[in-house]
């Protein structure tokens, strides 16, 4: 299984907090996460064709084509505003 | 070094005196609070919310400080962020640095806030006078991250 989190805005415009997937040819990066995640549902896919989407695998923040595997937590979340 | 996220208040005497006690190698402390301020973009700010990554909020900021021990001599470090519900003039976050000499404690201060603000993953939401609205990152605060690379 794959466990993907969701922060702040993006949490709030998909009214999800998390899901899960589970791991095969369709999950093995990034960016093939964002296109099932729209796939199954085709309302999100606005939002994650956003450029400026932020991603993260295990704490570590990566790019589109980084590769995911089973065991793996994903967030996507928006550009970060603290300080 | 030492890294809290908390949603209490802190108490800048009691981390001065942190990075103080028994520190007498170092003879700079300098000290940066960042505090709830009543404007934001010409709207009238009530109150702020922030929310972070559990997890990786720590894993960021500890990237963050051995990155700013490999490029100053620096001694001690401590960073505090704040999360959850911050009226009006509460502080939000504080990093202390302490060096034998004030430059390399003033670089490494501002390089911390610098990254903080586009690396650790916090966001935050205002409560403004027309409603809640969560803040856009801004590009000046990228353009002066990368000032460092």
């Amino acid at each position: 299984m794959i466990k993907v989190v969701f922060f702040a805005a993006l949490r709030e415009q998909l009214n999800c907090a998390g899901l899960e997937l589970s791991a095969d040819e369709n999950t093995d990066s990034i960016a093939k996460i964002k296109q099932l995640l729209v796939e199954q549902n085709p309302n999100w896919q606005q939002t994650f064709s956003n450029a400026s989407l932020l991603s993260a695998v295990n704490h570590e923040m990566v790019d589109g084509s980084h590769p995911v595997k089973s065991g793996d937590e994903v967030a996507f979340f928006p550009p970060v505003t603290g300080g | 070094m030492s890294i809290s996220i908390q949603t209490q208040d802190f108490n800048l005497a009691d981390e001065v005196a942190y990075l103080e006690q028994d520190n007498a190698i170092d003879g700079a402390v300098v000290t940066f609070t960042g505090r709830v301020r009543d404007n934001n973009l010409g709207l009238k700010v009530s109150g702020l919310y922030l929310e972070h990554y559990p997890g990786m909020t720590e894993r960021s900021l500890e990237k963050i400080l051995e990155s700013a021990h490999s490029r100053w001599d620096i001694g001690r470090v401590r960073v505090i962020h704040r999360i959850g519900q911050l009226n009006l003039g509460e502080q939000i976050v504080f990093v202390g640095v302490t060096s034998k000499h004030r430059q390399d404690a003033f670089a490494a201060a501002e390089f911390i806030m610098d990254y903080l603000k586009v690396q650790a993953p916090f966001w935050k939401k205002e409560l403004t006078e027309q409603g809640e609205k969560w803040l856009d990152a801004r590009h000046s605060d990228t353009s002066k991250a990368q000032q460092w690379d």
